[in-house]
């Protein structure tokens, strides 16, 4: 603790503090002599004071990393049990398996459709009670007399909707960030971003609403699919969060370019659009990166508005217009009905601590991607 | 041919950039448009004032204002305390460098990222399974049930942790704004660095920690994923009268009569009025915070 503090201001403490333990009289001699203190007593107490001050406002901006580790071992520690309570005639196989869960539900589903292949000969040997051997099954049938918690479909359901939402949201954004950054009017960016503050704002449990009720029989009309609540319309929905997440990282790293950079370009005889889209947009690439991907992890994440315009129905396909069942809309939906410590809720818990890694990692990235290449592109010239 | 290529370009670009940004508010104004239109009729000030009735299927949506206004009470109580202090340590006694700083800055910004869901599982696993199920244990021996089940403390307290980094950011944007002048002044007078924080540093700020406290309140009336199971309840003939019952909210009476009611069709109005109340509520925080924000922007400027 001591060595976090400015130098000087430690001297000063642990001189007020070696003046209490009364051994130390030439000290307080050369304070006296100083002048800084007329009244030595009351000065004494005083910087005490000033020191407990510090360590209980250190002490409590502290908590907020607690609550960080704390939500770590919760989340964690409620998922763990699904590692143990595999049943013993399948030793062998619950042995290696964790291992390959593990790895594969954190990462991409073309490996998990590898390991599925290998899996499904164990699965026929294993029915019953849900442990990580079966966890990468094709089926999410949690409330049966044989449950079957196969997370594939989630992940899939999760991943669709999720690329839905970025390829719909992060033209839009971009382009529109571009447009106040570069082209736009005085007056339309006056407009533009109170609009996306307002976006922003409306609760994402307004968003689905509205695509529930609206939106899906619009897009229904237009498109012509056969069920109204599908991953498609979830990701369109979603693109609503997203937008304003991308537009709002973009536009801030696009007018932190230099303007020595396009003054250059307009110089040299390149016109505005040129300048705006050969110049400028590579020029703060780095930080649209970060933006899509806050975007995939506030998409990926995201509850409500999947919960309600999705359909909810875990079938493991790859067509963008069948309902589908994302992981955050899973923990949302069978939470509040589970019994506490059973399978089921371990499981859901493991999806929790999936969703909060993968978010963890992309946050991590996007803060790599902003404050070490963009501000090293800008500052570092 | 090039030049035909640039023109067409230089034509394209600007306009179809324009359109993105002009198709962005429209949007907006869709979303809001439909509510209002949706949710005009029904909403009058019985509406409002009385709770739900026949099922649910008629009457107001009284409790539910009630619960939320209960609910961002006791959040803002537990959160904003907390978040000033974390942004007084970042602004005014850590230095940069310093690891501890880096490493509060590092748990704010994945705080800040983690979704909604995973701090309700967190409410779940900590605030009720934990610390409920222990309280229930010392004080009763766990022979009754009162702490260890989802309430209105623990959803508050869940909602606290999610809107800690909006306190944390805003306030802090307010301390950095004080100018430089007062505090050296202030220290120059004798005044110790506490002294200069709560005498010349908080007066100066106290609008930045209002517009964070508005601004937190907004998310936490917003957001439904994490009281979905940690207090939050489908209907109850009672208000909360003590911190361990559950109570109804704005956004989850949204999601439960738009999905689970048992005729979603007839219910229509009340689900467009209850998000018409909770739109306007929210913006109503927002355009507040915003005018708040601003007034500190130009009084720095000056």
């Amino acid at each position: 603790m001591q060595d976090l503090q400015a130098p000087k201001k430690t001297e000063t403490t642990l001189q007020s503090i070696s003046t209490t333990s009364n051994t130390t009289t030439p000290l307080v001699g050369r304070r006296n002599n100083d002048g800084n203190s007329t009244n030595l007593w009351w000065k004494k107490r005083f910087r005490l004071g000033e020191f407990l001050i510090e360590k209980a406002i250190t002490a409590i901006s502290f908590l907020s990393f607690a609550f960080i580790a704390l939500i770590f071992v919760f989340v964690f520690r409620e998922a763990l049990p699904i590692f143990s309570v595999s049943p013993a005639k399948t030793t062998v196989e619950a042995k290696q398996v964790p291992q390959e869960t593990y790895g594969d539900e954190s990462s991409a589903s073309e490996l998990q459709q590898q390991v599925d292949e290998r899996k499904r000969s164990v699965e026929n040997l294993e029915e019953e009670g849900a442990t990580a051997t079966n966890l990468v099954s094709k089926t999410w049938q949690p409330v049966s007399s044989k449950p079957k918690y196969g997370m594939l479909p989630l992940v899939v359901g999760s991943l669709k909707v999720t690329a839905v939402a970025v390829l719909f949201s992060a033209p839009i954004a971009i382009l529109a960030a571009l447009f106040t950054a570069a082209f736009a009017p005085r007056w339309a960016k006056e407009l533009l971003k109170p609009a996306i503050e307002v976006l922003a704002g409306i609760p994402s449990v307004v968003i689905g609403f509205f695509a529930l009720i609206a939106m899906a029989t619009f897009l229904q009309k237009t498109f012509g699919f056969e069920y109204r609540l599908n991953a498609f319309v979830g990701g369109i929905a979603l693109s609503l969060a997203v937008i304003p997440i991308i537009y709002t990282i973009t536009e801030d790293s696009l007018s932190r370019v230099p303007k020595v950079m396009t003054e250059a370009s307009l110089a040299l005889g390149a016109s505005k659009w040129q300048t705006a889209s050969f110049v400028v947009l590579p020029a703060a690439s780095p930080g649209i990166f970060a933006g899509i991907l806050l975007g995939i992890g506030r998409a990926f994440g995201e509850t409500m508005i999947v919960l309600m315009a999705t359909g909810n129905a875990s079938i493991l396909s790859g067509d963008l217009f069948q309902p589908v069942r994302t992981m955050s809309a899973t923990i949302g939906a069978e939470m509040g009905e589970v019994v506490f410590g059973d399978t089921h809720y371990t499981v859901l818990f493991f999806i929790g601590a999936v969703l909060f890694l993968f978010t963890f990692c992309l946050n991590a990235i996007a803060e790599v991607f902003i404050r070490q290449r963009l501000m090293k592109r800008f500052e570092g010239q | 041919m090039r030049k035909f290529e640039r023109t067409l370009l230089g034509l394209s670009i600007p306009l179809f950039s324009g359109l993105c940004a002009f198709f962005i508010v429209v949007i907006v104004l869709i979303v809001m448009g439909e509510t209002i239109i949706g949710g005009w009729s029904t909403l009058t000030w019985e509406f409002l004032s009385t709770g739900p009735k026949q099922g649910m299927t008629e009457g107001g949506i009284y409790p539910a204002i009630i619960g939320t206004f209960l609910l961002v009470v006791i959040m803002s109580l537990a959160g904003v305390p907390i978040g000033t202090i974390t942004a007084i340590y970042l602004s005014e006694y850590a230095s940069q460098k310093s690891i501890l700083a880096r490493m509060i800055r590092f748990a704010v910004n994945t705080l800040a990222g983690v979704p909604a869901i995973v701090f309700g599982l967190f409410g779940l696993g900590f605030f009720i399974q934990f610390v409920g199920t222990g309280v229930d244990t010392i004080l009763s021996g766990g022979a009754e049930l009162k702490w260890g089940q989802p309430n209105i403390l623990w959803a508050s307290l869940t909602m606290a942790l999610l809107t800690l980094p909006v306190v944390i950011v805003s306030v802090e944007e307010a301390l950095k704004a004080v100018p430089r002048e007062l505090r050296e002044a202030s220290l120059a007078l004798g005044a110790t660095k506490w002294e200069t924080i709560r005498k010349v540093v908080l007066p100066n700020s106290m609008t930045g920690i209002l517009t964070g406290g508005i601004l937190a309140v907004s998310r936490g009336a917003g957001e439904v994923a994490p009281i979905l199971f940690t207090g939050a309840a489908y209907f109850l003939p009672h208000l909360p009268k003590a911190l361990s019952d559950q109570f109804m909210e704005l956004g989850y009476h949204i999601y439960i009569m738009s999905t689970q009611s048992p005729d979603v069709e007839a219910t229509r109005g009340i689900q467009y009025a209850t998000t018409l109340v909770l739109l306007v509520l929210t913006f109503a925080l927002n355009f507040s915070a915003m005018f708040l924000r601003y007034k500190i922007r130009t009084r720095t400027a000056r």
